[in-house]
């Protein structure tokens, strides 16, 4: 089996069992404020982890290249308050733009 | 049934089920089958950890990195059901589908609906969850054909339009001094870490940084 459908098939599986989890157990387990508090920082730092990465690198390299003008973008949109299609439009135009120049 | 409620559970249907279209590209453009990339939508079902298996497998990271950055990202989808429980009281069958629609978008909907009373919550999780699974799914689809249909994903942006989209997800997350500089600490150790470790890994590891900075803080 590839590396994908592993991907696929075990992201799937935690998925629904952290769902069910949730449905079926008593409450008095999971509110410590301490473990709340992480919960709600762990999607900020992956996520921003996830921005970081996708934007500048390629494999294990540390690049600059078309994407920045795009990643420009998405940041002044969301700062005016754009909503999420014209962030994400707005920044695929302005990398598509660039690519096509530099290339 | 009420109105209030069915209408607030279907227009966050279908603007988060628009978000599908962004999902089903992005498989595509991670190097995800069409097949791969809705089995994603159907079965994990939670947005950003699918954005988070294709991101980190498309980054050529692990199986093993894609999965638990996503299972920490699905962390909160138990929380949901841990405070929806005790209004839904779900069994059997039900509590596997149930179970299924717990996301940000029917939790948010069934504890906004708290004034119109137990009634109201209930439907607005049920509504919301199956609207946003039925229009997730679709605009998946969507997606997916067209970014199969467009070939290179630089030459049309897609290759920033992933991580736009990431950063349209956490933007509205970041509403203290201490979540903005997590954010920029986790960006930071990423991209210091990227040239040394495996692909994926610099990514799972600003968890820690999230738990150090939650152990202490307060608000």
């Amino acid at each position: 089996m590839s590396e994908i459908w592993i991907a696929v098939i075990g992201a799937s599986a935690i998925a629904f069992a952290l769902k069910y989890f949730g449905h079926s157990v008593p409450e008095k387990y999971l509110n410590n404020p301490r473990a709340l508090r992480i919960n709600t920082l762990i999607p900020i730092a992956l996520l921003s982890a996830l921005v970081a990465v996708q934007s500048f690198s390629e494999k294990t390299t540390l690049v600059i290249d078309h994407r920045i003008t795009g990643m420009a973008v998405a940041l002044i949109a969301l700062i005016l308050k754009a909503p999420f299609p014209v962030v994400v439009l707005g920044s695929a135009a302005a990398s598509a733009l660039t690519f096509r120049i530099m290339n | 049934m009420k109105r209030a409620t069915a209408s607030a559970s279907l227009s966050v249907s279908f603007t988060v089920g628009l978000y599908g279209i962004a999902f089903g590209a992005a498989g595509i453009a991670a190097g995800f089958s069409l097949l791969q990339t809705c089995l994603l939508s159907l079965l994990t079902f939670s947005g950003a950890s699918q954005f988070a298996v294709v991101g980190v497998m498309g980054a050529g990271g692990s199986a093993i990195s894609a999965i638990s950055t996503a299972s920490l990202l699905g962390v909160r989808n138990s929380l949901y059901g841990l405070r929806l429980a005790p209004l839904l009281k779900l069994k059997g069958l039900k509590r596997v589908v149930g179970a299924q629609i717990t996301i940000d978008e029917s939790t948010g909907v069934a504890l906004g609906q708290s004034d119109l009373g137990e009634d109201a919550m209930r439907q607005g999780f049920w509504l919301t969850g199956i609207g946003v699974y039925i229009f997730w799914n679709f605009f998946t689809v969507v997606g997916a054909l067209g970014a199969q249909a467009m070939g290179d994903p630089a030459a049309w942006g897609l290759d920033a339009a992933v991580p736009a989209a990431f950063l349209g997800l956490v933007w509205p997350r970041l509403t203290n001094k201490l979540e903005r500089t997590l954010a920029l600490s986790a960006m930071l150790l990423a991209l210091v870490m990227t040239p040394f470790v495996a692909a994926g890994v610099p990514i799972i590891s600003t968890a820690l940084l999230a738990v150090a900075f939650g152990w202490k803080a307060r608000r």
